[in-house]
């Protein structure tokens, strides 16, 4: 083949950088392997999800995770060095929360796994403090007027998370079945959990 | 990206969890080289993650001071990886010459290979 390859090709340069990070025996191959299989696989949202069902279904908790979320997820063995602070917060019929990172990317890695592209995109890390309740419409969520919208900056420092409510017609719904209805977009504030099976939304 | 410049702001609110990552996490595999690199050094000390963070801030809004929010040229890992490239060069890991240089020989070689 005769075309040659672009240099501005950032798949180029990663691949050159890779090789001289090994060459030098800053990292191996394996590491990086071992990283990216880590994020792809163990992590995500369904560990959030855990901590929302077991906040929703023991009171003690719930209590525990909005005093020190920090402390409340590592007793369901979440946490590590990626995770730093994290603070909980609540939504009720009043006030809605909805979580932003305005300077690059912050997320709850561990709870959540890596970031959707939007989250990281200039116009919702803009538009989020900006207007909030037109992000959220175009979302497909359209919250009452008189609940207040609350957005959270993340820093490298603290991380959030969004308790959203409870969905109505969960009476008598297990653990795992709830964990089952709790979607990523409602821990970051820009969705609600799933309905139950058969209560229409 | 439509002209209101979140037409791609798409939820998941439909899909209920638990899965496992369902969603691609990485458009192209040198993102998630370049991602797990970072981290990998991080883990074994190599790189300060305060340091890393405040060169993709740097990073980020450079690219916003001379760009529309809507720009669709916009690409996170781009600037993920100009960062590193950055915070490697200021300690003197990885110069920025010589990554050039593995990059114009590795460009000859998949123009041949290819």
């Amino acid at each position: 083949m005769s075309h040659s390859h672009d240099l501005d090709d950032p798949g180029l340069r990663a691949a050159a950088l890779e090789a001289l990070l090994v060459e030098k025996g800053l990292i191996s191959t394996d590491a990086i392997d071992a990283v990216v299989e880590h994020y792809e696989r163990d992590l995500g949202p369904r560990h959030g999800a855990r901590v929302v069902a077991r906040a929703w279904t023991d009171s003690d908790y719930r209590a525990r995770l909005l005093a020190d979320g920090t402390a409340a997820v590592a007793e369901l063995g979440i946490g590590g060095l990626e995770l730093n602070t994290l603070v909980a917060v609540e939504n009720t019929p009043e006030l809605h929360n909805m979580v932003v990172c305005t300077l690059c990317s912050c997320y709850p890695w561990p709870l959540l796994g890596l970031p959707p592209k939007w989250y990281k995109d200039p116009a919702y890390r803009a538009r989020a403090v900006a207007e909030p309740r037109a992000v959220l419409r175009e979302f497909g969520l359209v919250l009452p007027q008189e609940t207040a919208i609350r957005v959270w900056d993340s820093t490298s420092e603290v991380r959030y998370l969004v308790l959203p409510m409870r969905p109505d017609g969960t009476e008598g719904a297990t653990e795992g079945e709830l964990a089952a209805l709790v979607t990523r977009d409602s821990m970051v504030g820009t969705g609600l959990p799933a309905a139950p099976a058969g209560v229409a939304t | 990206m439509s002209a209101d410049g979140v037409g791609t702001l798409d939820g998941d609110r439909a899909t209920a969890l638990p899965r496992s990552n369902g969603e691609l996490l990485f458009e192209t595999p040198w993102q998630s080289r370049m991602f797990g690199a970072t981290v990998a050094l991080q883990r074994r000390g190599a790189l300060d993650v305060e340091e890393f963070r405040a060169e993709l801030i740097e990073e980020i809004q450079t690219w916003q001071r001379s760009h529309d929010p809507a720009d669709e040229g916009w690409a996170y890992y781009e600037r993920w990886q100009a960062a590193l490239e950055r915070v490697l060069a200021q300690r003197g890991l990885v110069a920025t010459t010589e990554l050039d240089a593995r990059a114009a020989a590795l460009a000859r070689a998949w123009s041949h290979g290819h």
